[in-house]
């Protein structure tokens, strides 16, 4: 039984193909039978290990690398795969779902690869399914944001292609995905480091994920607040621990979301703001890179991927049911959607580090780690961009869509009502889970990779300490409430250099360019196209009846012959051959003869 | 319905729930004077209350560096991608 493994990724894989040919009522059973055993999968398999090893040309490609750090990651993913699942649950179009599995297969084949080359292969089966999931919004916009979506992973993905091609090469061969040498990092490291950071959502290279997110369908949001961002911090985790540069960038992230979350009009942008804000605390854990700071990471995406998925399943409830995502096109919910309110609040105080919330066990962590390192500079502004966490997440979002100003239409307060039972179902697993984890958290510890660290987030200065910092933070929003009222603008982002650079191309291409071009093909026109054509006139006609015509006529009998063959080629086959048969028989007695 | 209920419980008493809400502040920052230091990581959180007056100034800087930031032109008009 130990020695049995079989990739979950593959019963995803298998479950997405087989989908399309289950009818009638079996198909909900289905749909949520196959996450179910994927999350089984991983939760029957053994501890530790290596497994699905294959030989493909010169190279042995792990497909199964099983360890504490794999576990944990495969744990959570398959465990929210079965929760997104369940929530789309009323989608009728099978392809969503295949997408969304797809996408979530490329997430394990990550987490669980050995080596470079599978790790390619499925990083980019992850971006090219997930983008299905903003395609079907089918929004006029939903195609190009799509579309930019795209180009940005790609563009990472030849990145990351290029580091670990050149290490390839530099190391005489190697493949294998672990830990790099962080001390002398070389272009190869920095390069694959790029690739990983990319798909974190790091800035600069972060502004395809409020594009993205903020567009894609209600149930793919869902799915892609939690694969992809988490995949990366695994790859992080795994390879770059210990890179010194990944603190600052984590903590600028943590500030650079904030920031952006004050701007954000859109409830759904906000949260994805929020997540390049979160994620920031795992890079940084990440970069100190400590066995604390590890565990810290890992257990922050883990409670992550529950609140932040929690959080958008209660926006996306929103969105669903009254078709807005704006705040000032919402408020006064509270009378018509209580109970995605509650949900909601429960993601937000989650995410905030509410003590007995899933995020007060992870995010701590992450700081303690900071302050144990003595870099007090990241643990001082690392909780400063926690204040804003809640600020926003805990705060701006339920007050401004269940309470605030009422600014629903007439349609929207009528169209209001908590969604469909499977909707409520995923969004009260995820609900507990964030409250489980923050009251018994050896649930979460025991699965940390390194084991030795002890830490105990319920000391009595700790609860002080947040309590102080999340009750202060709520008396600053209310005093400054005035200041905070949403307004109905957009912020640009760092994907105006490349929608209006595009646009410039565009522009560049159409006007200068195009009239050139145009110019040019009409100057070589009267220039030099006509003389020619009627000097070649002349020539032809020269040709024809003076020198055909007068001295040897081979060009008239060729073109009467030419007629003659034209009537025998019909063109059908059967002929062909018949005359080729004839032709062959015809020389053999030819030659039998003479 | 109960949980509007509960809100609108609230809402019919709200300057008592805020009256509550200051008191739970002062008591936050009482305790802070008695707990124990001994997991305090610098010697400035040793004062009391330090964290309170943290939370309230991060809440404050946030909002205001952020808005000042937004309106410096990076919030612009929503249609502003579309051509």
């Amino acid at each position: 039984m130990n020695d049995f493994w079989l990739h979950p990724a593959l019963i995803l894989i298998i479950g997405s193909f087989m989908l399309p040919l289950i009818k009638g009522p079996a198909k909900k059973t289905f749909l949520l039978l196959v996450p179910i055993l994927a999350f089984l999968d991983v939760f029957m398999m053994p501890k530790e290990g290596i497994f699905g090893v294959v030989q493909f040309m010169d190279w042995q490609l792990t497909f199964g690398r099983v360890d504490g750090l794999s576990l944990v990651f495969a744990y959570i993913m398959t465990l929210m795969c079965c929760i997104g699942t369940l929530y789309g649950l009323h989608v009728e179009e099978d392809a969503q779902h295949i997408a969304a599995w797809l996408y979530v297969a490329g997430s394990l084949g990550v987490i669980f690869c050995g080596d470079y080359l599978v790790l390619f292969l499925f990083w980019e089966l992850m971006a090219f399914a997930s983008v299905f999931l903003v395609w079907f919004r089918r929004r006029p916009e939903s195609l190009a944001t799509g579309y930019r979506y795209l180009l940005v992973h790609a563009f990472g993905g030849i990145i990351l292609l290029a580091g670990f091609v050149l290490r390839y090469q530099a190391t005489g061969g190697d493949l294998s995905f672990g830990h790099l040498d962080v001390e002398s990092p070389n272009l190869y490291t920095y390069l694959i480091m790029i690739g990983f950071i990319l798909n974190a959502a790091v800035p600069p290279l972060h502004a395809w994920l409020p594009d993205a997110y903020g567009e894609a369908t209600v149930t793919g949001a869902v799915f892609m607040c939690a694969f992809t961002t988490k995949t990366a911090i695994y790859t992080l985790a795994r390879a770059c621990a210990g890179m010194d540069i990944l603190v600052p960038l984590g903590v600028i992230m943590a500030l650079y979301g904030v920031v952006y979350a004050v701007l954000e009009n859109d409830s759904r942008r906000l949260l994805a703001y929020h997540i390049i804000s979160q994620v920031g605390y795992m890079v940084a854990g990440c970069g100190i890179g400590t066995a604390m700071a590890i565990n810290g990471a890992v257990a922050h995406a883990f409670a992550h991927i529950l609140y932040k998925g929690l959080l958008f399943m209660g926006c996306g409830s929103v969105l669903h049911m009254t078709g807005k995502s704006k705040f000032t096109e919402l408020g006064g919910l509270y009378k018509k959607m209580p109970r995605t309110f509650v949900f909601t609040l429960i993601g937000g105080l989650s995410i905030s580090a509410f003590p007995l919330f899933s995020g007060f066990v992870s995010k701590s962590m992450i700081v303690a780690a900071a302050f144990s390192e003595h870099i007090l500079w990241a643990a001082f502004l690392l909780t400063l961009a926690s204040a804003g966490t809640f600020l926003h997440t805990g705060l701006k979002v339920p007050y401004f869509i269940w309470f605030g100003k009422n600014n629903c239409s007439q349609e929207t307060w009528d169209k209001a009502a908590d969604p469909p039972w499977n909707m409520q179902a995923a969004m009260g697993v995820a609900a507990f889970l964030c409250i489980f984890i923050g009251c018994y958290t050896p649930y979460l510890y025991n699965m940390l990779p390194n084991k030795e660290v002890v830490y105990h987030p319920y000391t009595a200065y700790h609860l002080s300490e947040s309590m102080q910092i999340l009750l202060f933070t709520a008396f600053g929003f209310f005093l400054l409430i005035k200041k905070l009222a949403p307004e109905p603008k957009i912020s640009i982002d760092l994907d105006w250099f490349y929608r209006m650079g595009a646009r410039g191309f565009m522009w560049l291409v159409r006007k200068p360019i195009q009239t050139i071009d145009t110019a040019w093909g009409e100057g070589y026109k009267v220039m030099g196209l006509t003389p020619l054509m009627t000097v070649s006139r002349f020539w032809s006609w020269f040709d024809w009846h003076a020198i055909d015509g007068v001295v040897d006529g081979i060009a008239r009998s060729v073109r009467s012959v030419g007629g003659v063959v034209r009537r025998l080629q019909s063109g059908q086959v059967q002929y062909n051959l018949y005359y080729a048969v004839s032709f062959v028989a015809l020389m053999l007695v030819a030659y039998v003869l003479c | 319905m109960n949980i509007v209920k509960l809100i609108d419980f609230f809402r019919d008493r709200l300057p008592t729930v805020i009256k509550f809400c200051y008191g739970v502040l002062a008591l936050l920052v009482v305790i802070d004077v008695f707990v124990d230091k001994e997991h305090a990581h610098t010697a400035i959180e040793h004062l009391p209350g330090f964290w309170s007056v943290f939370g309230f100034i991060a809440c404050a800087l946030i909002i205001i560096i952020s808005k000042w930031y937004g309106h410096l032109g990076i919030m612009t008009r929503e249609d502003y991608y579309d051509e």
